[in-house]
């Protein structure tokens, strides 16, 4: 009841609950404004000046671009009403085929290509047997993550790959550079961010422009929002499930240069435990795991979130098993909020 | 309680404002044991408001209540229960998994030091389903497999063993058979003659008058008439309902059939439906009645390709579709679904998405959107539908039953379909919203599109449809026009062969 729009009582309630929406899409990037206001405020009172710092702002912002891409990804499938496991050994298994193949002396670009190739057919894989088999992805890719993590042990032969300095171009290692020169300003307007960076906020903007403005977008909310209704709409479920993987598979594969490009080396197992992460940068930035909702924003939002905790607990000599544990609380705490903010939404 | 005429529960002057809007704006309610009392408005009139101050899921602003001369003001629907006061809710609260038994005593275990006592437990059972008339309904049945129907029967055992002095039916019979309805209505004389409070909440008029004593008529938050049923006519109740003399419940916009469009021969599915031969013509209706149960959805679903068809034939204007909904949906056939919630639409999507989403291909160039031009469109849609939504972005969950139907039928006249396949498309909505959907099926009707009706509401069957099919046991029994069926005929036609039936033929 109550969806009468004739009385002003009516549009009243109307404005306030679309300034309860636009809260909502802001709710992450407040969070994330008052966890840094209290790093700073912190790190203040102990008298130490390195958080609210160029350098530090260089090396959260590169340290969170890795989660934060496939995160972006994630938020795809997640708002697909999917989920995948697998993202943490797929991403370590892109850097380790990037890794073999440098060391192998193939051209950088084909290197490059089976790195993130092999994200996406990591994404198609997960796809298929989604759509396929109609078992829950849950499972699905509970099965491939210690699939690609076994595939990535015999590649890397159950050690780590490391190409020599000079098989490694310097603009993949300048990718996430923390010491970028000049520090601040290029051309006196640029922030000179690492490239890396960079990229990372561009496949942000052309995901979110994709989400809302393509009809690939639309089925992507449709999916997770109702399948029944998709498929009631002449929607192909099962190719756009595969569709959906496969395009969180590039990112996925993406993210994985970035780790190679951290570490200069391809390891197997540096993937493990990254999947929450990733998801739970999604979760923080207010994605449903029951489909239908996510954004762009709020995921990158979430990814920094997790950064920016990261490097203040370091920076204040908070040990590790702490900033484990607030990661924790922060992402219930946010997902209470948000359920919270959905029960009024719709009271 | 010595003065059998006192009423047993009794509401007074019960305010309910959210934000700016009065939902209940002084409303009085009696009810005295083994009374049945109709509540009776439109869907945003407050019924289900008042039904959440009753069961203390909202407080009200002012007012007071009192059951059995106790002043009752319940914290929570468990405090209701506790005091008396049980819900029959449309959509029903069983656990699926477990047992007829294990459902009906959930929070109410019989049992000593923590150990069930299984046999007081069946006995406490026996007697309430005993009462109620369905005393060979096995307790050791899974509640998920019991039909719909005998759903209800747990759910109301469940209220008597709770010692519920007041039973509350909100809109029980809209996913029920004519049969199971007969049956419900017994079960709650049943009730009535125990000496329980029932307070009945229905669209539907012919029911309220054959189980109800009196009525209670809401409208915009206020009591705008009650009284005793027998003396009040059909006409006088609607017009109450809708604060305007509706000449004409049933609407009709005359349309002329024309050529074949569908052709159904001998179609089976999976195990319904059985050899189903049909045709269908532009600009005309054909209605399909029957029980619960008689292969009508399956039929459409077949027809859509949701569900396999194991044999025979579908053509739509001559040629066979593809086996998709998707190639269905391009040969120009639309499916309106029987469960808005789990099927007929997304729920946190836009109505903009909603209504657009089967035909997006008019507003991209390469896969990308024209939103402004569809927001204009939309609105276009809304406005020719008459659906109330502040705009195209509002989200689905948040409209009325009756508008969101509206946003389902809005899709397949957007998707442009010629073949309109409507399963209970007035399910669950007021009688204005109903007179609304039968005009625009006429006017789709008039503009060519053939339509295929299935509902289990006879009396709109036989306004609307040109003809009418009664389906049972999944085959097709009968197709008449619709001036040579008659109430009876129909019911007699589709209850009938489960006798005749019994082996196969």
């Amino acid at each position: 009841m109550d969806n009468e729009t004739n009385a002003t009582g009516g549009r009243n309630r109307a404005v306030l609950k679309h300034l309860g929406r636009a809260a909502g899409a802001l709710g992450p990037l407040a969070a994330l404004a008052a966890v840094i206001a209290f790093f700073t405020v912190a790190d203040y009172l102990q008298g130490g000046h390195s958080f609210f710092t160029l350098r530090n702002l260089h090396t959260t912002t590169v340290q969170g671009s890795m989660v934060a891409v496939a995160a972006l990804g994630m938020t795809a499938i997640i708002i697909a009403g999917g989920i995948d496991l697998s993202a943490g050994t797929a991403l370590a298994l892109s850097a380790t085929v990037l890794a073999w193949c440098l060391r192998q002396g193939y051209p950088v670009p084909v290197a490059l290509l089976a790195g993130v190739g092999s994200g996406a057919l990591a994404g198609l894989v997960n796809g298929t047997l989604v759509s396929l088999l109609r078992v829950v992805p849950f499972i699905v890719t509970l099965g491939t993550m210690t699939i690609y993590l076994g595939v990535a042990k015999i590649i890397a032969d159950e050690t780590t790959v490391r190409p020599m300095p000079d098989q490694v171009p310097s603009w993949l290692t300048g990718l996430v550079t923390t010491r970028p020169d000049p520090p601040w300003l290029v051309y006196q307007v640029l922030p000179n961010f690492a490239s890396g960076v960079w990229s990372a906020l561009a496949l942000a903007a052309m995901l979110a422009l994709v989400l809302r403005y393509t009809v690939f977008g639309r089925y992507v909310f449709a999916l997770g929002s109702n399948e029944s209704t998709a498929r009631l709409c002449g929607i192909n479920v099962p190719a756009m499930k595969i569709a959906v993987y496969t395009l969180s598979g590039v990112f996925v594969g993406l993210a994985g240069v970035y780790q190679f490009a951290r570490l200069s080396s391809g390891n197997p197992v540096s993937g493990l435990g990254q999947e929450l992460k990733i998801i739970a940068a999604v979760v923080i930035g207010g994605g449903s795991l029951s489909g239908g909702r996510g954004s762009v924003l709020g995921t990158l939002a979430g990814a920094a979130m997790m950064a920016v905790i990261a490097s203040g607990c370091n920076l204040l000599n908070i040990r590790n098993p702490v900033q484990d544990i607030i990661i924790g609380v922060i992402i219930v705490a946010a997902v209470t909020l948000d359920q919270i903010r959905q029960r009024r939404l719709s009271s | 309680m010595s003065d059998p005429s006192a009423p047993l529960l009794a509401m007074h002057g019960i305010r309910k404002r959210f934000g700016a809007t009065h939902a209940l704006s002084g409303v009085d309610l009696h009810v005295r044991a083994g009374e049945v009392l109709a509540v009776i408005g439109e869907n945003g009139a407050g019924k289900s408001t008042l039904m959440k101050v009753l069961s203390g899921a909202h407080p009200p602003d002012s007012g007071r209540m009192e059951l059995a001369g106790r002043p009752l003001a319940p914290a929570g629907p468990h405090d209701a229960r506790v005091a008396g006061v049980a819900m029959i809710y449309q959509e029903l609260n069983l656990a699926p998994d477990l047992s007829v038994e294990d459902n009906v005593m959930l929070g109410q275990e019989q049992h000593r030091l923590g150990w069930l006592d299984r046999t007081a437990q069946r006995r406490r059972l026996k007697d309430v389903l005993e009462l109620l008339g369905h005393g060979r309904l096995d307790p050791a049945r899974r509640a998920g497999r019991l039909s719909v129907a005998e759903q209800q029967v747990v759910e109301i055992a469940r209220a008597l063993v709770c010692d519920a002095k007041v039973i509350v039916f909100d809109e029980p019979t809209s996913s029920l058979a004519a049969q199971d309805v007969e049956r419900l209505f017994s079960v709650i004389r049943r009730l009535k003659a125990s000496g329980i409070a029932v307070i009945y909440i229905s669209h539907f008029l012919e029911e309220i008058r054959a189980v109800a004593d009196r009525f209670l008529v809401l409208r915009d938050g206020r009591t705008v008439g009650e009284g005793i049923l027998a003396g009040t006519s059909q006409a006088e109740i609607v017009s109450m309902m809708v604060g305007r003399s509706v000449t004409e419940l049933f609407p009709s916009v005359a349309h002329q059939p024309g050529s074949e469009i569908l052709t159904v021969r001998d179609v089976s599915g999976r195990s319904m439906p059985r050899q189903v031969s049909f045709s269908l013509r532009r600009g005309e209706i054909l209605g399909i009645a029957g029980l619960v149960g008689a292969g009508r959805t399956q039929l459409l679903r077949c027809l859509f390709a949701l569900d396999a068809v194991r044999q025979g034939q579908i053509r739509v204007a001559g040629l066979p579709p593809a086996a998709s909904p998707r190639a269905r949906i391009r040969a120009g056939l639309g499916l309106v679904s029987e469960d808005r919630k789990a099927e007929g639409l997304a729920q946190s999507m836009s109505v903009g998405d909603n209504v657009t989403l089967s035909r997006l291909g008019i507003y991209s160039r390469l896969g990308w959107l024209n939103l402004r031009r569809r927001h204009q469109a939309v609105l276009g849609w809304m406005a020719g539908l008459g659906i109330k939504a502040r705009s195209p972005q509002q989200e689905v969950a948040e409209l009325s039953g009756g508008n969101q139907q509206k946003v389902a039928l809005a899709r397949l006249l957007h998707q442009d379909a010629d073949v309109l396949l409507l399963d209970e498309p007035t399910r669950g909505i007021d009688v204005a919203t109903k007179a609304e959907i039968y005009r625009l099926i006429g006017q789709a009707a008039a503009q060519g599109k053939a339509i295929l009706f299935v509902s289990s509401y006879l009396p709109e069957l036989l306004a609307v449809c040109d003809r009418l099919a009664v389906m049972a046991r999944g085959r097709l029994r009968e197709i008449r026009p619709v001036s040579e069926w008659t109430q009876e005929a129909v019911m007699a036609c589709a209850v009938e062969p489960a006798t005749r039936l019994a082996e196969p033929c």
